[in-house]
């Protein structure tokens, strides 16, 4: 199940107009990021069949659901996806087992049995709501109720989940109290996830792919890293711009520190709970490094990682440039002045050390 | 002559019942489609509709019941229809007078049930939608059971309603014994003959029925007082 998704609409609304032609990997989460009004719902939306594109087409492999060429659009009740709202929406007039079965049961009257990708008691032990089966919806907290919408959108067997912005109505606690069962999905699931955010660190700690819309249109699409790390981005994106990088625990140090292994180097972080060896992802900001020709030891920054310029471009702050570095093949952003990109020279291939005022650990 | 009278009450309170049964049940069958298509139709004729429907809470019922006369006599287009097909003409008859309780008392079945559809919106049908299920599947599966209160005081209130018709009874079904002489009837004809003892039996046991509705109305389902 690796089938490229392709996805390309072109739908007036009014003032606004949603114009894209996407070309999404066939696994894994691909994010559609953007601030409000940028399209990503109405984008997620018409993958779903809810809003139809007079100009339209999508596929997953060689499945087509829409092609408006051919005049085919396949309602969404024939399509075989799951979509998550923002608001869970669970039927109040099912409990929580019969929610889950609601899908599932049209599922198995239309479906051939190799279809059925999921059983009940898996999915609730997947999303840790084995227990709340017979409850009613009105005795869920928010975070249990995303979880049993996600459960349900899994049961109907879908080869495509659609998640729209499915956190952004909780707070912080029941943010954290989901976000690792979407990391769980990201590793069990076999089926290409679409997760529409408005939410940097959601997407920096989730996605794989990531697509950056700005009012209706593509601004950029790629594999995470590569996007993070463009510097030709529009205005709206640069101001959180940073790129996200994966290291392993490497050891719990005796002062209360532990330290990270990626490519580049050591990067030493507050003492973490998990055992070594586990796998993180940290987000580090472009604003939070600045540059140096020779490496610090007189300084209180710890992290310290030597690097080669590749390129650099204003931003939209006067006065102030974007630097793109390569690190051992990982690439690295860092927002400084013109003024000391002037006075160290910053130029293409030049080698110089790359200071981390802070790492945010995202998993 | 004693009971006479009472054999006459019973039948018109029978009749009453028969026809209020009846009619509610038609007017679910007719204003659940209605009601449907107010609650969600982007279409300019919505208004117009509506305003339709909801046309006999204002007008006086025998305003309703003469046009109703007028279409439905010997020389009107429908009564032209219904003896070309060999029913006869239906002013004066039980069936004429369920027609016209089912027009008079539409508003206030297509009302709450509208309002109930516009409260339930378009995403939990998206959502069931999304599911698997079909427009059809996700009306009776998702729509209806989410509507239920408004079902509720629909038909409630269109029971209650046409119980407690008068005008229009005259106009279309006339005072026919055990055909079309309905409770209200029976009391106006009670009072004219000065009969006061018995007038009393049915007014009175037609404010306690009409109470008795209201409160199951209220307690049964306080959200949706404002479906009156």
């Amino acid at each position: 199940m690796s089938a490229e998704i392709q996805a390309s609409f072109c739908l007036p609304r009014g003032d606004f107009r949603l114009d894209v032609d996407l070309r999404l990997p066939g696994h894994g989460i691909s994010a559609l990021f953007g601030h409000s009004g940028s399209g990503k719902t109405t984008c997620l939306r018409a993958m779903a069949g809810l809003e139809r594109a007079a100009q339209g087409y999508f596929a997953i492999g060689n499945e087509v659901w829409q092609d408006e060429a051919q005049g085919y659009f396949l309602p969404p009740h024939q399509r075989a996806l799951g979509m998550v709202f923002q608001e869970a929406s669970l039927f109040a007039h099912l409990s929580v087992r019969r929610n889950m079965e609601y899908g599932q049961k049209r599922v198995l009257k239309s479906a051939p049995a190799s279809e059925r990708r999921f059983a009940l008691p898996e999915v609730a032990e997947l999303l840790g709501i084995a227990h709340l089966l017979e409850r009613s919806t009105r005795q869920l907290s928010g975070g249990e109720r995303q979880r049993v919408a996600i459960a349900r959108a899994l049961l109907a067997a879908p080869k495509i989940l659609l998640l729209d912005e499915p956190l952004a109505a909780l707070d912080l606690k029941r943010k954290l109290e989901i976000l690792p069962y979407l990391e769980r999905l990201h590793g069990e699931l076999s089926i290409p996830v679409i997760y529409v955010s408005h939410s940097p660190d959601e997407v920096a700690r989730l996605a794989d792919h990531l697509v950056l819309l700005e009012q209706g249109r593509v601004v950029a699409s790629g594999p995470l890293n590569q996007v993070l790390s463009r510097i030709d981005l529009p205005a709206a994106f640069v101001d959180d711009a940073g790129v996200v990088i994966e290291a392993r625990i490497a050891e719990h140090e005796r002062d209360e520190l532990t330290r990270l292994e990626f490519p580049g180097g050591p990067i030493y972080v507050s003492r973490r709970q998990e055992p070594t060896g586990t796998l993180l992802r940290c987000r580090i900001h472009a604003r939070d490094v600045s540059l140096t020709l020779v490496p610090q030891v007189q300084s209180s920054i710890l992290n310290c990682v030597s690097g080669t310029v590749l390129d650099l471009a204003p931003t939209n702050t006067p006065g102030h440039v974007l630097v793109r570095l390569d690190v051992a093949g990982c690439p690295l952003l860092a927002r400084i002045t013109r003024r000391s990109a002037d006075k160290l020279g910053i130029r293409h291939g030049l080698a110089l050390w790359a200071q981390i005022k802070a790492v945010a650990l995202l998993g | 002559m004693e009971s006479t009278a009472y054999s006459q009450d019973l039948a018109a309170v029978w009749l009453t019942l028969k026809l209020a049964s009846i009619v509610t049940v038609l007017l679910l069958i007719v204003g659940t489609p209605i009601a449907w298509w107010l609650a969600r139709t982007r279409s300019a004729y919505k208004g117009v509709i509506g305003a339709v429907v909801a046309l006999p809470l204002v007008l006086p019922p025998t305003v309703l019941g003469f046009y109703l006369l007028v279409a439905m006599g010997p020389n009107g287009p429908v009564g032209q229809l219904t003896q070309s097909l060999g029913l006869g003409i239906l002013p004066f008859t039980f069936t004429g007078l369920v027609i016209a309780s089912v027009f008079y008392s539409l508003p206030f079945v297509v009302q709450p049930i509208q309002n109930a559809f516009e409260a339930i919106g378009e995403r939990p049908l998206e959502v069931a939608a999304t599911l698997r299920a079909s427009p059809w599947d996700a009306f009776w599966s998702v729509a209806v059971p989410l509507a239920r209160p408004g079902f509720l005081s629909g038909a409630i209130l269109g029971f209650a309603h046409t119980v407690g018709e008068f005008g229009i009874v005259l106009m279309i079904g006339g005072n026919i014994p055990g055909k079309t002489r309905v409770v209200s009837v029976q009391i106006y004809d009670h009072v004219e003959a000065l009969e006061y003892t018995e007038a009393h039996w049915l007014a009175g046991g037609m404010l306690l029925f009409s109470f008795s509705v209201l409160l199951a109305l209220y307690t049964l389902n306080p959200s949706r007082r404002k479906a009156l």
